[in-house]
């Protein structure tokens, strides 16, 4: 048996354990590869940016732990970069799993900040029903959530003082793995309501929301870790997503690798047996 | 303290689902199993607590709010299903679902993932402001800037052709489709290279959270 033929029939544990080593050395012995940002994160970073101090930004979280790699990083940078910017954020989610995950970011962001619940900040949680909340909160939000995430009255919130639907919001970004997700706030915010929305969604999701962008529907767009990493590196605070891209570039590399080396071994066998 | 066994609890259980990478074992068993358990209990409690009481209970029988009980009907009606009877009767709640979503997602959905996306291919062919990028600053990134519309409406032109079957693919007929299949080929690639890095970004957080919450080496 040559070269070539045993590598043909090698055991698939050996790819793992090299895809293992090719993510877990990069992450114990960071190189620093330079991260490129791309356009539609920039536009979703100058979104932000061209915001007044005092504006209200709504994040909807729609992920959960299976997804937290690749969404979570984005939650805490954009927390980060809204309170950065004394802009004031209502969370709400609709999956369950986001909640808390949304109101970890905030609060973490909050305290590097020095913002308070309820003043800069507030989260009112989970309400079940997908595109008819999104168009229950565009005509009241406090009817559709009239308590927090914890039971809490939302009138006692100041932040939550002149908010009553849509027309007091600034900005909605929807950081999503799925459906719900920023597809429908795209079809009943932006569509129906002329709102500006942002999305943030997994890498596997990505592909499909770049005709939205490119229609100018949505106001840039993060796009898994790799996105995750670019935001980062545009609010010039280093997170989780900008750790992991050194592990990410080099098992992408190798993967690509291993997809040359089994076409090229391929065309070679088939040659052989011609 | 609490915290520290929560790590140890999840560290142990990562492992465990990772070692079916090796082969199927009683570890790999028990982790799933137990997932599966705590998963159906953790739902079952969060829909009582976040759909079933809020919007059904609370207001129906302490709210007293009677315009409830259509809801409660529909319901029982839907639960119907489990006794094959008279399973029939499920059908007309999820007839109200479906009827309801349809009418409700219909125009918007048509205007969102239809025509907004149309007119945003009715544009000018040649993007004579990213040409003049390009002129001026000559570079990769530039040049595809400027024949980012011509390649958009000819893949969308293209595509289109490809999926007509009522006539046969040959001549120029048949080189557009074919064009439109390399368009096809190149979106699929893309999007295999982007599920790609969503399975390594899942993998670099679990090795991230074995590594620096649990070990504590980074």
């Amino acid at each position: 048996m040559n070269i070539i033929e045993r590598l043909e029939k090698i055991d698939r544990r050996i790819i793992f354990i090299l895809i293992l080593l090719a993510v877990i050395i990069p992450l114990l012995l960071p190189i620093g590869f330079k991260i490129k940002v791309s356009e539609p994160v920039r536009i979703f970073y100058e979104t932000i940016e061209e915001l007044q101090p005092g504006s209200i930004v709504l994040i909807s979280s729609e992920y959960d732990p299976s997804t937290m790699p690749e969404v979570y990083p984005m939650n805490q940078a954009l927390a980060r970069h809204c309170f950065a910017k004394n802009l004031k954020i209502i969370g709400m989610g609709l999956w369950p799993q986001g909640i808390p995950l949304n109101q970890a970011s905030m609060e973490q962001a909050a305290e590097e900040y020095g913002k308070e619940y309820g003043v800069d900040y507030v989260n009112l949680g989970y309400k079940a029903g997908g595109i008819v909340v999104i168009s229950a909160v565009s005509e009241n939000i406090p009817t559709t959530f009239p308590q927090d995430y914890a039971g809490r009255s939302v009138e006692e919130f100041e932040v939550m003082e002149g908010v009553k639907n849509f027309d007091n919001i600034d900005l909605i970004v929807s950081l999503s793995a799925g459906d719900p997700g920023v597809r429908q706030w795209i079809m009943i915010a932006q569509g129906r309501y002329g709102k500006k929305v942002s999305g943030g969604v997994t890498a596997v999701s990505a592909p499909a929301f770049y005709p939205y962008l490119h229609a100018g529907q949505l106001r840039g767009l993060i796009g898994g870790m790799k996105g995750a990493a670019e935001y980062e590196t545009l609010i010039k605070k280093s997170g989780t997503a900008s750790r992991g891209m050194d592990a990410q570039s080099i098992a992408h590399g190798l993967i690509v690798l291993f997809i040359v080396l089994a076409n090229v071994f391929f065309i070679i066998g088939k040659r052989k047996k011609a | 303290m609490i915290e520290t066994i929560g790590i140890w609890i999840a560290a142990l259980l990562t492992l465990c689902i990772l070692s079916f990478l090796y082969k199927e074992n009683p570890f790999y068993k028990f982790a799933e199993h137990l997932f599966v358990g705590v998963s159906a209990a953790y739902w079952a409690v969060y829909y009582y607590y976040n759909i079933l009481r809020p919007n059904l209970i609370q207001p129906l029988f302490i709210e007293g709010q009677i315009l409830f009980v259509i809801p409660l009907v529909l319901g029982i009606m839907m639960v119907m299903r489990l006794f094959p009877k008279v399973g029939w009767v499920s059908r007309w709640p999820l007839a109200f679902i479906v009827g309801t979503y349809a009418g409700y997602n219909l125009i918007t959905y048509l205007q969102s993932n239809a025509v907004d996306q149309v007119r945003a291919t009715l544009i000018s062919f040649i993007h004579l402001e990213s040409w003049g990028d390009f002129i001026g600053n000559p570079g990769v990134i530039t040049f595809l800037n400027a024949i980012a519309v011509p390649v958009v409406v000819v893949g969308v032109i293209t595509g289109i052709i490809y999926f007509f079957f009522s006539r046969e693919h040959k001549g120029v007929f048949g080189g557009f489709a074919k064009t439109g299949v390399w368009f096809l080929m190149i979106a699929f690639g893309a999007s295999f290279g982007y599920t790609v890095m969503a399975r390594i970004s899942l993998l670099i957080g679990r090795m991230y959270f074995l590594l620096h919450n649990w070990l504590r080496v980074i």
